[in-house]
């Protein structure tokens, strides 16, 4: 190695250093500890006490574990789902030449500066099976709504549809992927004589599915990582009946209600690898159809 | 203020060396201004305290901590060698969680006012310190304590922490609704069954008539469909406030656990209470009573069921007067001993009764000066200023005359008496509590919701709690092994 390339070397990794400090820091010791306790009866107080795999062993038979990730796949499917449908709805339409669209584009990202405890108080007053906006609006319809967040059929579509009130920021990565469109390409399809859903599917959406694959793949996180809606609005039992007791919500009783963090790792594990599994699927699935190539 | 000097820094110097400048100069600023406050030759000893009130009951705990820093001065003023003893008061939220981590980091504070459900699982994982030394030093006689109060701080054998501010609960009536019912409001209901006659007649429903016509009606009124019906006032409701569901047992002598290594979730006593819960559900109808319950706002507010007079009776605790005089104060109301089942005059009584308690972190860096602020705090007056601040009784078998005097609750002997009644029930005291209330809290919501009769729903909670009970004893005996 000459002496420049050791200079840039040097200043290379200099550079990299505090980034990779706070990698080593904050992320990957954290990540091999919990791994450890995951192998530990741990309560932090006192030192851990390995065990092996029984924590996991544990968990296979623990029908908490098996319905926090019933739910959680519930949510993160009807999330993911129904967000994409959603704000790639509304980025379709916000992209279009109207009067005033910089208002309306505001208009749906404010939701997404919301706080989420802020969002979840206000969405529990909207969900209130007697008084809620929700329900009044619906009685004025001659529609008897549920009870929302009271009744178990209900209250995970309910926490759903908050998610996807939320996808404000969503709808700006759309928008900024749709802009990214060269408009010969429809120039090219109109002349063709191609409809608007033949645009839409031949042109736009090969054109902004590196894009979808982006938004996919972080919703699905985010997903399986719902917590604060269900702490908020259903409490930390996951009420009614458990319906809302999602993964990470049942993670957090183990851990910090009933100091079992060794159990807690373990499940925090298991999170990650179906996590890094989820992903790993989505991203084989989506080289099938989407281009990064112009 | 002298500090030191900061030197013109190269600009390639590192910001270490700036911030190691600054932080010798604050420090230098410190021990200045710490000399020219002093008179005293010794330094103050400082001591935190984490409190998790706000509002007026943080206010009474800052006038107590005040009195006591204004007496650990006027102590080291009449003489030199007395180092005072101050402390400093940090309020905390979800303190029972904050404490534990601050614990487990190695920095707690050096006292805490915690709740008292919490001593078992903070004393399985030694995140306290003994106190037992301490109050055979001092000369501590127990029996200066209300019995139940007293043990919510001992746990295996050992004292942990000691009560400060006691709590109970009784029922609690609106005596205009009473009236309007035509019940006499100075005869609340003794037993059970007269609670249940009593709030068939305090149940009010719109009724649309097959005319079109409404008309309000009381009763249950089974003969009418849900359709037809809307309930504008319920006599009582088992599920309102949701604080206490896991506890209806206490009334019908059920326990939770049998000894610190058994549950007893499943007793028949119990199974009778969550029968009891469920016979609203049925007679108001689950669907019913869950739309009613959503129209509700927080307990502390207006809108809450009992201050809104939506519900004529109800179970809550001596801190409802506040909540009255705050949110409500022309509601006509009384007080008495939530009843009994008929024909077992032994459970009359009964009551959740529980308290903020005192206690020392393991790892307080000094234990000794907390103890000495605690003891303090633990002398009759004292404890009567805060309690009285606080809007409750004292944790203490004697009372001054003045106490009742000053108090503003016109019922405060009652829940004194409730405290101290031997039928008075606490928490569990079991290090897997959080567990054991969510499974409950999930039970009874099954039960309320008629999805599960009580006795299933019991049986799968006691086999479960017995399992986690079983599992708790094994970590602790391991953890002792090592």
């Amino acid at each position: 190695m000459s002496s420049h390339a050791r200079t840039n070397l040097r200043n290379g990794l200099l550079f990299c250093l505090p980034w990779l400090l706070g990698l080593t820091v904050f992320l990957i010791y954290p990540l091999c500890a919990a791994f450890y306790y995951s192998l530990c009866d741990y309560s932090v107080l006192l030192p851990p006490v390995f065990i092996g795999l029984d924590n996991y062993l544990d968990l296979a038979k623990d029908p908490l574990f098996w319905r926090s990730l019933g739910n959680t796949a519930y949510f993160a499917t009807g999330s993911v789902s129904l967000g994409l449908l959603v704000s790639l709805s509304l980025a379709l339409l916000l992209n279009s030449k109207v009067k005033g669209v910089g208002l309306y584009r505001t208009i749906f990202f404010l939701p997404s500066l919301m706080p989420v405890v802020a969002g979840s108080i206000l969405w529990m007053w909207m969900y209130n099976g007697q008084s809620g906006l929700i329900n009044t609006a619906l009685r004025a319809l001659g529609i008897n709504g549920p009870a929302w967040l009271a009744d178990p059929n209900w209250a995970k579509p309910a926490i759903v549809i908050m998610a996807v009130w939320g996808a404000g920021n969503a709808v700006v990565v759309y928008l900024a992927g749709l802009q990214d469109v060269p408009v010969s390409l429809y120039e090219a399809a109109l002349i063709d004589g191609a409809g608007f859903f033949q645009r839409l599917f031949h042109v736009t959406l090969p054109m902004i599915s590196p894009v979808i694959y982006f938004n996919v793949v972080l919703s699905i996180i985010s997903g399986f990582q719902a917590f604060t809606q269900a702490f908020i609005m259903t409490g930390s039992t996951g009420a009614p009946e458990r319906s809302t007791l999602f993964y990470v919500l049942n993670l957090y009783n183990v851990g910090f209600q009933d100091l079992r963090m060794g159990y807690a790792s373990a499940m925090a594990w298991v999170l990650f690898v179906l996590i890094l599994l989820v992903t790993f699927v989505a991203t084989k699935l989506s080289q099938r159809f989407v281009t990064y190539d112009r | 203020m002298k500090g030191r000097p900061v030197r013109a820094l190269h600009p390639r110097a590192g910001a270490a060396t700036l911030f190691g400048a600054v932080a010798l100069s604050l420090s230098a600023l410190t021990a200045t201004s710490g000399c020219a406050t002093s008179t005293n030759e010794q330094s103050p000893r400082h001591i935190t305290y984490w409190e998790k009130w706000t509002g007026f009951e943080g206010e009474a705990m800052d006038a107590v901590i005040d009195d006591f820093n204004a007496k650990e001065i006027a102590h080291a003023k009449a003489d030199p060698k007395y180092a005072p003893i101050e402390v400093e008061k940090v309020t905390v939220s979800k303190i029972e969680q904050k404490l534990l981590i601050a614990i487990a980091g190695g920095n707690p504070p050096d006292l805490a006012g915690n709740y008292s459900f919490c001593v078992a699982a903070y004393a399985d994982n030694g995140a306290l310190t003994d106190l037992g030394p301490l109050l055979a030093k001092s000369g501590f006689d127990r029996s200066r304590y209300i019995e139940h109060y007293m043990r919510l701080g001992e746990y295996r054998g050992k004292t942990w922490a000691l009560p400060l501010v006691p709590a109970s609960t009784a029922l609690l009536i609106n005596t205009r609704l009473f009236r309007e019912a035509g019940l006499d409001p100075t005869r609340p209901p003794t037993t059970i069954e007269e609670l249940d006659a009593y709030a068939e007649k305090l149940t009010k429903w719109e009724v649309t008539l097959p005319s079109g016509q409404k008309q309000i009606q009381a009763g249950y009124l089974p003969e009418v469909p849900a359709s037809h019906k809307r309930l504008l006032q319920a006599g009582f409701l088992p599920g309102e406030p949701a604080w206490f569901l896991y506890g209806w047992g206490d009334f019908f002598g059920g326990r939770l656990i049998d000894g610190p290594d058994a549950i007893s979730a499943a007793d028949p006593a119990n199974v009778r209470a969550f029968e009891w819960v469920a016979s609203y559900s049925r007679k108001f109808g689950a669907e019913v009573i869950k739309r009613f319950r959503s129209g509700f706002g927080n307990s502390s507010s207006p809108q809450s069921a009992f201050l809104s007079g939506k519900v004529a009776m109800t179970l809550q605790g001596v801190w409802m007067h506040n909540y009255i005089e705050k949110y409500a104060p022309g509601l006509q109301w009384s007080a008495a001993p939530f009843p009994y089942p008929a024909g077992h005059p032994e459970l009359a009584g009964a009551s959740h009764a529980e308290a903020d308690v005192l206690m020392i972190p393991k790892g307080s860096s000094h234990p000794e000066e907390a103890f000495a602020f605690m003891q303090y705090a633990s002398t009759q007056p004292v404890l009567e200023k805060l309690c009285l601040a606080q809007q409750k009784f004292t944790p203490l078998s004697s009372v001054s005359e003045d106490f009742w005097l000053l108090h503003p609750n016109p019922y405060i002997r009652l829940f004194r008496e409730l405290g101290m009644s031997k039928n008075a029930v606490a928490i569990p005291q079991t290090g897997i509590w959080n567990e054991y209330k969510r499974e409950m809290d999930n039970a009874i919501d099954l039960v309320q919701t008629l999805k599960q009769p009580p006795a299933l729903a019991l049986a799968e909670v006691q086999t479960k709690m017995q399992a986690a009970l079983d599992r708790n004893r094994k970590i602790l005996a391991r953890r002792e092994a090592k």
